[in-house]
């Protein structure tokens, strides 16, 4: 499989980078501080082919802690608040859109 | 049932140690992704858009009450409390921990289950007919040839890195309840003139972005060279199959290319080369692990005991009765089907607490044996009819009696975009909408058999191609569409279903089925013609005007 820092990089408008977190798969966002967080709130932006390059391969580089970094878009409103850029990231960051079944 | 021995204790248990140093050195660093990848898909774990998800194999449909209950407690300890009933008689947990999975493999393996082969590029878990051992008109029991395959195939090591992944499928009656003309190898048990015992053999079938329907390449192999005949098929398969492009690495890509007659020589040349071999299974073999499977002993019962008379004043249970009770090949008894698919519930999903109330009911009407479908559903196979209003009472308290199967809500969904990384599309609340609009069961009866797929992607996990209606979710700019297909099936005469038009967006979808449900009542010849039968006389322009017509 081609890693992820061998694939073209497009960037269309702000950035993050996300993964899952290997000892419990739970969804994780690179920070400013080379760590992850699961708030998006605290995600690193990339605007830039050459920064979302730059993160993506810090993030990969963490190879214990992360799998399957890739990089994902995002929107920044005019408060400054950063939403997912499409559903599958807006699914990912908010959980199933569905009830999940309860027993009693 | 069937019973394991120490051979099969010992290597669930060396595997579950097995894959604990795997985690421990996943963990640790040791191991990177790329190394570990493979490993974690062997035992079943896959990562998906939340979490890891972890599928457990139910070798042709088959649970004892203890492992259900076993399964339960695997889901409200390690997981959120549910299990996911997959096309494929496994289960799914979908919030599973890394660090936790080795434990709950132990906890599985006590009880003589296991995740092995559910993923990777091998063969997978055989798959049979639910009604296996209990349905009239059955040949012999198919889970006798399965669990011969379960053992030939698993760790199998020339078949743990094939092309690409391969299933099988057994059935054993007229009716196919085992889906066998969509899988790698199907296999139909059948008498020839002589009245021995063999296998119609079929080879090539499949769905996903490719989809075709599984052709013939031999008529009838005697049991006692199944495994010879099939290890000569992954053979051809391992020699000739696509390594080079993912899409186009299943077998049936290599016998369409090849052509069936082509590849049907290579596989009689490579089966006559190996002669009689290690593989051809003598009398004794078969009767080994024949006897392994119990039988309940039945009682002798009447066709119609009092408390079904009784009862069938009721016509509540009158009507779950006549659409979840089905004929077991004993007097007296009867085969139940528990319906996964209450309204607007996501198909297919049982809670931890619905899981041990069934073993409970297992134990008490079924001599603690359940049954899982490819529908996903669960069934009970020998219910005594006396106690068949009990029974439904406590099914009902529990939610798992809704009289739908068969029916349009009866709905087959994979777990699309809600859980998938794969998926482009949510199907789950596709399904759940669906149900709400069919929810009234008289209209449902009204309509009749009626099957609805769903998969949200190309990957068919929800086998769309082969549903009466068939709704497979896809991305356009960002947004969720669906495409609608009709005509599709998947028992004995499968088809690929037939495109209407252009997908819909997702709010559509709903209003979509009920045009074509509308269309069908309006086009049907009689009440008991089926919708694909409808669909197969007129084809499917009617349906698309009808549909398309304010659209």
């Amino acid at each position: 499989m081609t890693s992820p820092l061998e694939q073209k990089i497009r960037i269309t408008g702000p950035s993050i980078v996300t993964a899952n977190r290997t000892f419990d798969g739970a969804v994780i966002y690179r920070n400013a501080s080379q760590g992850w967080s699961t708030d998006l709130s605290e995600a690193a932006i990339v605007r830039t082919v050459a920064e979302a390059r730059a993160l993506l391969a810090e993030s990969v580089a963490d190879d214990i802690g992360a799998v399957g970094a890739y990089i994902a878009p995002v929107d920044i409103n005019d408060g400054g608040n950063v939403k997912p850029g499409n559903l599958r990231e807006l699914i990912r960051q908010r959980g199933v859109t569905i009830e999940l079944p309860l027993s009693a | 049932m069937y019973a394991y021995d120490e051979l099969d204790r010992t290597l669930l248990n060396e595997r579950v140690e097995e894959f604990r140093d795997q985690v421990k050195r996943r963990l640790s660093g040791e191991l990177t992704e790329d190394e570990f990848k493979m490993l974690r898909l062997q035992n079943g774990v896959y990562l998906q858009l939340h979490a890891y998800m972890f599928r457990v194999a139910i070798p042709y449909g088959t649970l004892s009450s203890r492992q259900l209950r076993r399964l339960a407690h695997v889901a409200r300890r390690y997981d959120r409390g549910y299990g996911h009933f997959t096309t494929r008689q496994n289960i799914q947990f979908n919030w599973i921990k890394l660090a936790e999975l080795p434990d709950a493999l132990a906890a599985l393996a006590e009880v003589g289950i296991h995740s092995m082969q559910t993923s990777g590029n091998n063969t997978r878990n055989v798959t049979s007919d639910q009604w296996a051992g209990v349905a009239p008109g059955e040949i012999e029991d198919p889970r006798i040839w399965s669990e011969l395959l379960r053992q030939y195939t698993t760790l199998h090591p020339e078949f743990s890195f094939l092309p690409r992944k391969f299933k099988f499928a057994i059935t054993a009656s007229a009716h196919d309840r085992a889906a066998i003309k969509v899988h790698d190898i199907g296999l139909r048990l059948h008498k020839n003139a002589q009245g021995e015992t063999g296998f119609e053999v079929l080879v090539g079938g499949g769905l996903g972005r490719t989809p075709f329907i599984a052709k013939t390449i031999k008529p009838f192999v005697h049991g006692r060279d199944l495994l010879s005949y099939v290890e000569a098929i992954l053979r051809v398969y391992n020699q000739y199959g696509r390594r080079d492009n993912i899409y186009k690495a299943r077998i049936k890509i290599l016998v369409h290319e090849l052509g069936v007659e082509k590849f049907a020589a290579e596989v009689e040349e490579e089966w006559r080369a190996m002669g009689d071999s290690a593989l051809t299974l003598d009398d004794a073999v078969i009767e080994e692990v024949r006897s392994r499977f119990s039988y309940p002993i039945y009682e002798k019962l009447p066709h119609m005991p009092e408390e079904l008379k009784k009862a069938a004043h009721d016509p509540v249970f009158e009507r779950w009765r006549r659409n979840s009770v089905f004929t077991h090949k004993v007097q007296g008894y009867a085969i139940v089907t528990l319906s996964l698919k209450p309204v607007g519930g996501p198909p297919g999903d049982a809670t931890a607490d619905q899981m041990d109330a069934i073993a409970d009911l297992a134990d008490k009407y079924s001599f603690g044996e359940i049954r899982v479908g490819h529908e996903q559903n669960l069934a009970l196979p020998h219910v005594a009819k006396r106690d068949l209003p009990a029974l439904f009472k406590a099914l009902d308290r529990i939610g798992v009696a809704t009289p739908n199967v068969n029916l349009i809500s009866d709905i087959i969904a994979c777990p699309g975009l809600d859980y998938c990384s794969l998926a482009n599309a949510r199907s789950i609340p596709i399904a759940q909408e669906l149900t709400r609009r069919f929810a009234n069961p008289e209209t449902a009866e009204l309509i009749g058999r009626l099957h609805i797929n769903i998969s949200g992607c190309i990957n068919a996990c929800g086998h769309h191609h082969v549903g009466h209606i068939g709704i497979l979710g896809v991305e356009k700019n960002g947004e969720e569409f669906y495409q609608i297909t009709i005509g599709g099936r998947a028992d004995e005469n499968a088809e690929l279903g037939v495109l209407i038009g252009p997908a819909v967006p997702f709010g559509e979808v709903a209003d979509v089925v009920e045009d074509i449900v509308e269309a069908y009542l309006a086009l049907r010849e009689r009440p008991d013609e089926l919708f694909v039968d409808t669909v197969k006389r007129l084809g499917v322009e009617p349906f698309r005007e009808r549909v398309y017509a304010t659209r």
